[in-house]
């Protein structure tokens, strides 16, 4: 249960970091500002799942915090997908990555949302709301650049051939999920996905080898450094508060 | 023995201003859902808008202050999820406000997201959305096809 927690939770807080790399840095203004505000959402489901997995985890003391959680623990111990944790790549790539995380995250928490369990149900139907937007307006990019100039076509295809390895363990249960929910949402997922990959006239690569590891703690190089940035200054100045 | 009423409360929850916005009061936002007495303890609930919204850490923070100042300590801030926080809770006179404050309040038809009714400057209904995303989470960014005024839009959420 609480690894089914930290999953959530890491898969939100690293996502967040990559994308607020963006942070000044956008294409123009307003995407700037979109992908931000996208990540800040992020970010909030984030700290919710981590304040409840804290409380499930402080059993016998009070010894882990939402910040022990996002700061403190080493790579091996974060649970997120790899997908999330690849570098933030040009903007065709955090676009596409963004839309196939939010499309996963919508099928996911709407399973959530009927949980017996009455605090991931709330933050699953609070979350829901707002992945709404991120579907809508990162699946509007991915159709805009798929099918737009050649130069913005390959990039997407590109994109689409470096991701696609990337998504299959999104659907390859861990041992803190179900193997037929899994399955049951990767159909629905290639429901929703392949459609609007076909109408931005982006082709799925066949016979892909599916990289797995994250949801065990084996990951990309990429999270350590990551996490070095991140968690520099907790490491650094234990408990330093705002 | 317990300082204060609910009553008396209640009104100083409404006058806790939003930090963002600042010609909302929290009791505008729907924001404050309940407040109760339990075990000699005043309990105050209250639910945020956008989860990632930095606001709330602040509204938070106002709340404890404010009732500090008026005497008041026996009580404890809660957090409610559900039901979901949405626009629908925002006042009949917290719509008034923020039009006059120059953003077009959340606007719904048929209970799907309208944009906005008018522009908030000349009331002209001849807008066009710029971005989804604006400023704060809660706002999207349009302008006046008429005035050429940019403007603010509550989302409905």
């Amino acid at each position: 249960m609480i690894n089914r927690i930290l999953n959530l939770a890491d898969n939100n807080l690293i996502l967040c970091q990559r994308n607020g790399e963006w942070c000044g840095h956008g294409p123009i203004l307003e995407q700037d500002i979109a992908i931000t505000n996208i990540t800040l959402d992020l970010l909030g489901q984030a700290r919710l799942w981590y304040q409840y997995a804290s409380t499930l985890m402080n059993v016998d003391n009070n010894s882990y915090s939402e910040d022990s959680l996002a700061y403190r623990r080493n790579e091996r111990e974060f649970l997120n997908i790899l997908m999330v944790e690849l570098p933030k790549g040009n903007w065709g790539f955090t676009i596409l990555r963004q839309y196939f995380f939010s499309q996963f995250q919508f099928l996911l928490y709407s399973r959530l949302k009927n949980s017996g369990d009455t605090t991931v149900a709330a933050i699953a139907e609070k979350s829901l709301k707002e992945i709404s937007y991120h579907i809508k307006w990162s699946s509007e990019w991915v159709l805009r650049l798929g099918d737009g100039t050649d130069e913005s076509h390959e990039k997407m295809q590109d994109a689409l051939d470096d991701l696609w390895p990337y998504t299959g363990e999104m659907f390859i249960a861990a041992n803190f999920e179900n193997e037929d929910e899994c399955n049951e949402l990767k159909i629905e997922w290639l429901q929703k996905v392949s459609p609007l990959l076909e109408e931005a006239t982006l082709n799925i690569p066949e016979n892909t080898f599916m990289q797995t590891g994250g949801k065990s703690g084996i990951h990309t190089e990429h999270l350590g450094y990551l996490l070095a940035e991140m968690q520099y200054l907790q490491r650094a100045y234990p408990d330093a508060k705002w | 023995m317990l300082n204060g009423n609910i009553e008396n409360i209640n009104l100083l929850l409404g006058e806790i201003c939003d930090p963002e916005i600042p010609v909302l009061t929290i009791t505008d936002l729907g924001i404050v859902r309940k407040v109760f007495e339990e075990n000699n303890l005043f309990i105050i609930q209250i639910t945020p808008t956008y989860s990632g919204c930095p606001a709330m850490d602040m509204i938070s923070m106002e709340i404890r202050m404010k009732l500090i100042e008026n005497g008041i300590k026996n009580f404890k801030i809660e957090t409610v999820l559900s039901p979901a926080w949405t626009t629908d809770w925002m006042s009949e006179n917290g719509k008034k406000k923020l039009a006059e404050y120059g953003i077009a309040h959340p606007n719904k038809f048929n209970n799907v997201d309208a944009g906005p009714k008018e522009c908030p400057q000349c009331h002209s209904a001849n807008t066009i959305l710029i971005s989804n995303f604006g400023s704060t989470a809660c706002k999207a960014l349009y302008q006046c096809n008429d005035c050429k005024e940019p403007f603010d839009y509550f989302k409905c959420h």
